[in-house]
């Protein structure tokens, strides 16, 4: 009984902070499966934070806010197309542009609008997603064991949790069974091909890095008005970088970077309940090293335990039709 | 710190011989150089803010303001304060160390102020404030409220400055209770421990996961993911820096204020008048430095014998009846 007091909140607290990570994920698997590479999905969620945070905070409306943090961080996905796609532009650059860009403008802009140094004002409980109880929590969590695990890491999770996970098989189904999805592929692997048959080329990708943009937003708008009450400078910290070492983990294919993602999900939540815990012949855990283990973690399994992760063939690499 | 103390005083005297070169009163031109927090980060760098408006609408003088964005940005502003004539600069921050050692040196001629730091130059007056005594009370505050006989404490970035917050908690919990467990965490090592409020929110669930019912953060705008998690859950609260207590009203058991502002209105008011000296300042219950709050947001909380027990042991620190280790002056903390 004692080992479930200590894994239910593990399971509960790994799926609250992966949900980020697999919508920026899935994000990064529609834009680089199409052959854009994405290093600017930092900057999109922190769009997305930032502008749900201070919609909702204007107008009361946590829904509001998520609409603002989809059109916003879609917007920056459009702008990254733009460079990378219609001029042909280089793509890490123009991603980490887009991370330095918001981590600038976010800051200027909150000042500018709420002058409490470029944080948006902290959100009264109204205007953040709520926490779903589960239908028949009363009887079914009296059940020991299971009980347990139905209320606290099934349900009691928040509202924008259920979605997230559904994703993971739509996108799956997307990009393996739809015409949609297929072309999707084959415009990062071969465009020329797809150019041949007739379908553009362009077109494709504005839609892929679109989508990329719209559930960066998505992701953002989790972080700051459902996990958190309010924009803080910077807030997504570096969770974009693991959402796309996820991605590569996964050699870009949903299940396995849903895989990643809970997989340093969980190490983080492990980590949070190791500091300072007192291991026999090694003593207490140091903080830096707790901090370091999901990086090492993706350097052991890149390096053997996966295999090579190979990238879309034509990703990273502007279409230019043959003149 | 406390070892440095000869050491300041004698610095003092001589920057009293050395450096009273005649400040025109009413001339001033103050500058203050804000931490990565920002000056609304509604603890510490606000804090200051506050204390120098105050200043500024007594006496109509302007300030100059500078809020870092980067690392690299603290030294050069500094120096384009001192370069641009301001004087006195205040410096707010453990981390403006490193810099202000460099630009005091470059214009020795500068009044400097430092805050939360010991700068040992004859023309900077250092400020450290006793947060271990204002922790201690906020410890015996926990120590009586919890009712799981577990508390927590979240840190910031994994500093000495942030291990002596908790180390003073960890004493005032255990002068109540020695049955009573902590659990300590730290947010991160590098500065942007100070700004992952979600983070923040983690390490304070997990630690209510585990029991506490009462979580003491002093991590910036971290805390403030701590407090609304603790406030979420239905359990208590405790701030830093500033008076928090008015963010969750009802769930905050108190905060332990640290006085920036008096501090930062004592050192523009000494530079205008020509009385700044260099050396050091340590301000703890004694001098009014720390404190823990009581307003109308925890009155419905705190009950009458805790206070009057708080009240007790302030009298007992500030006469040396009740003596608090400092976790800065050995890297040690005597309880755990």
């Amino acid at each position: 009984m004692e080992q479930l007091d200590q894994i239910v909140p593990l399971l509960a607290a790994t799926i609250r902070v992966a949900v980020p990570l697999i919508l920026a994920g899935i994000a990064g698997l529609f834009s680089e499966r199409s052959g854009v590479v994405d290093v600017g999905l930092e900057g999109k969620m922190l769009a997305g934070a930032f502008a749900a945070a201070a919609v909702a905070s204007i107008t009361g409306s946590v829904w509001l806010g998520l609409l603002a943090a989809i059109g916003v961080a879609g917007v920056l996905g459009i702008l990254h197309g733009f460079v990378c796609i219609t001029q042909r532009g280089d793509q890490v650059v123009s991603g980490v542009a887009v991370n330095i860009l918001i981590s600038g403008l976010t800051m200027t802009l909150g000042l500018a609008w709420f002058e409490q140094g470029g944080q948006t004002p902290p959100l009264p409980a109204s205007a953040r997603f709520g926490v779903v109880v589960l239908p028949f929590s009363e009887t079914i969590g009296q059940i020991p064991g299971i009980g347990r695990f139905y209320t606290e890491v099934l349900g009691g999770q928040n509202i924008l949790v259920y979605p997230t996970f559904a994703l993971v098989p739509l996108a799956w189904w997307v990009l393996g069974s739809t015409r949609f999805g297929l072309r999707i592929r084959a415009v990062g692997e071969s465009p020329a091909a797809v150019d041949t048959a007739g379908i553009s080329v362009v077109r494709l990708r504005y839609a892929a890095v679109l989508i990329a943009g719209a559930l960066c937003g998505v992701a953002g708008a989790y972080i700051s008005t459902a996990q958190g009450a309010g924009f803080v400078r910077d807030m997504t910290g570096g969770r974009g970088f693991l959402a796309l070492a996820a991605l590569v983990l996964g050699k870009w294919r949903p299940w396995p970077t849903l895989f990643g993602c809970l997989l340093f999900a969980a190490l983080d939540a492990v980590a949070i309940r190791l500091q300072g815990v007192v291991l026999p012949g090694i003593g207490a855990v140091p903080v830096e090293f707790v901090q370091t283990i999901p990086y090492i973690m993706t350097i052991i399994l890149l390096a053997g335990f996966v295999g090579r992760a190979i990238p879309p063939k034509a990703s990273g690499l502007p279409y230019v039709k043959d003149r | 710190m406390n070892k440095l103390l000869p050491a300041a005083v004698l610095a003092a005297a001589v920057a009293g011989v050395a450096a009273t070169a005649p400040a025109r009163a009413d001339s001033i031109k103050p500058a203050i150089l804000f931490d990565m927090g920002g000056k609304f980060d509604k603890g510490f760098n606000e804090g200051v803010y506050n204390g120098s408006q105050i200043f500024s609408k007594q006496t109509g003088i302007k300030i100059h303001e500078f809020e870092v964005q980067n690392e690299g940005q603290r030294e050069q502003t500094l120096r384009k304060f001192a370069k641009a004539g301001d004087d006195p600069v205040l410096a707010i921050g453990f981390a403006q160390a490193d810099g202000l050692t460099v630009v005091a040196k470059e214009y020795p001629k500068t009044k400097f102020g430092i805050i939360d730091m010991v700068v040992d130059l004859p023309n900077v007056h250092s400020f450290v404030f006793k947060e271990q005594e204002g922790s201690y009370l906020a410890g015996m505050l926990a120590a009586m409220a919890t009712t799981t006989k577990k508390v927590g404490f979240v840190g910031g970035m994994d500093i000495p400055l942030i291990s002596k917050f908790a180390c003073g908690y960890v004493q005032g919990v255990k002068a109540v209770d020695p049955s009573i467990a902590v659990y300590q965490n730290m947010t991160g090592t590098t500065p942007s421990a100070w700004n992952d409020p979600v983070r923040g929110g983690e390490l304070a669930k997990s630690q209510m996961e585990r029991g506490a019912d009462v979580v003491y953060a002093a991590a910036g705008a971290t805390g403030l993911g701590v407090l609304q998690a603790v406030s979420d859950a239905g359990k208590l609260a405790i701030g830093v820096d500033s008076d928090q207590n008015y963010l969750h009203p009802g769930h905050m058991l108190t905060s332990m204020v640290k006085r920036v502002d008096v501090a930062t209105q004592d050192f523009l008011t000494d530079a205008k008048a020509g009385k700044f000296t260099g050396g050091l300042s340590a301000l703890g219950l004694k001098e009014g430095g720390v404190d823990v709050a009581f307003d109308k947001d925890n009155a419905a909380i705190v009950k009458p014998e805790w206070k009057a027990k708080v009240e007790a042991a302030k009298k007992d620190i500030i006469a040396g009846k009740i003596a608090v280790h400092n976790y800065m002056d050995d890297n040690k903390c005597p309880v755990s």
